[in-house]
């Protein structure tokens, strides 16, 4: 019994499995939209955890699992660096631009 | 009972109690996610019982629906196989019931929808989708758990020890059926083989082979099943949501 998968191991690990975001497309032309999170043992049983919970009522064609650990988020602290400096920058917007007399087809 | 009625009322009775099995997990799976898992696998069942149930007070010709079939008969008219009405054990045990109960439905299934009667083979092209999913997510847990930690190991050898015996019913020969389950035997034993295997679960060789389901002789667990299942109906009749 010394040879049991290394898979598994984390099965008998105490404490709740790890944690999943799960990503739903919806329908074929559209980008994957992230649904909600889960708890599963590895990739594969995450992705049937994710089938069964979010797509049960034909919500998707396609699902994504990634692990929660994986991803790196921007924090709440960083905020007003991150994303103030944008508000007053408005000739990023096509909009603040006039589009000159015959550029019919700009 | 004639031959058509009483081959698809096995199958109704089959899917209609395994629903009823399953729906006891909810609650009380080992993980919120496994319980959802589990309930649609219940209602998946639901859907067959009712898709065969209804045709088979069709095939009777004598005004009973499915209603009537499933919540008015006695223990001794149920034609489903012992393996479905047994406990659910452990969540092992109940692993090993649901890789039995798939591999032996998803060929069932699949020659069904190939058969000249147009409704089981209707039926046997929808469920056997769903018996596909059933026996993939049997299959990665019998893995997982034999392929695993000591104690997993030990309880899902122990579930599948406990419910091999009870295959054999399943593919006892009926030649003057749509589908001869004695056909699907060699397929059943590839597939359940393949998974046994990879999960260093051994396969038992009992010669033990309980039976009676499909002559209405069952375990006493199908007695207090029903009457769980049945009570509401009896007691006021006709009730629906």
């Amino acid at each position: 019994m010394s040879e049991r998968g290394e898979r598994t191991d984390r099965l008998g690990a105490e404490g709740p499995a790890p944690l999943w975001e799960v990503f739903v497309r919806a329908r074929r032309g559209l980008a994957h939209t992230h649904v909600g999170s889960l708890h599963a043992p590895d990739a594969e049983l995450a992705l049937h955890n994710a089938r069964d919970l979010y797509t049960r009522r034909q919500e998707g064609v396609s699902i994504w699992v990634v692990p929660a650990s994986a991803i790196t988020a921007s924090s709440p602290d960083e905020k007003d660096a991150f994303f103030d400096p944008a508000a007053d920058k408005v000739y990023r917007h096509p909009t603040f631009y006039e589009v000159p007399e015959g550029a019919a087809h700009l | 009972m004639n031959g058509p009625f009483a081959f698809t009322l096995a199958l109704g009775d089959d899917a209609l109690i395994a629903a009823q099995r399953l729906a006891e997990w909810t609650t009380r799976a080992p993980e919120m996610e496994e319980d959802i898992a589990l309930a649609n696998i219940a209602l998946d069942q639901l859907g067959a019982a009712r898709l065969l149930l209804s045709y088979a007070g069709e095939l009777e010709g004598a005004g009973r629906d499915e209603d009537a079939l499933a919540y008015l008969r006695e223990d001794r008219e149920f034609r489903n196989c012992l393996l479905v009405e047994l406990p659910n054990g452990d969540f092992a045990v109940t692993m090993a019931k649901l890789l039995v109960l798939s591999a032996y439905q998803l060929p069932l299934y699949t020659a069904l929808a190939g058969c000249p009667d147009e409704r089981l083979a209707a039926i046997g092209a929808k469920a056997r989708k769903e018996s596909a999913y059933h026996l993939d997510h049997a299959t990665l847990w019998v893995k997982r758990l034999g392929d695993g930690t000591e104690e997993s190991h030990r309880r899902m050898q122990s579930g599948i020890d406990q419910v091999w015996p009870y295959a054999h019913e399943l593919f006892a020969a009926r030649p003057d059926t749509p589908v001869d389950p004695a056909t699907l035997r060699a397929e059943f034993d590839a597939a359940v083989g393949a998974v046994l295997a990879e999960a260093t679960i051994a396969v038992p060789d009992s010669g033990w082979a309980p039976a009676g389901g499909r002559d209405g002789v069952h375990t006493e667990h199908l007695s207090y099943l029903l009457a769980e299942m049945q009570v509401l109906h009896r007691a006021h009749p006709g009730a629906h949501w």
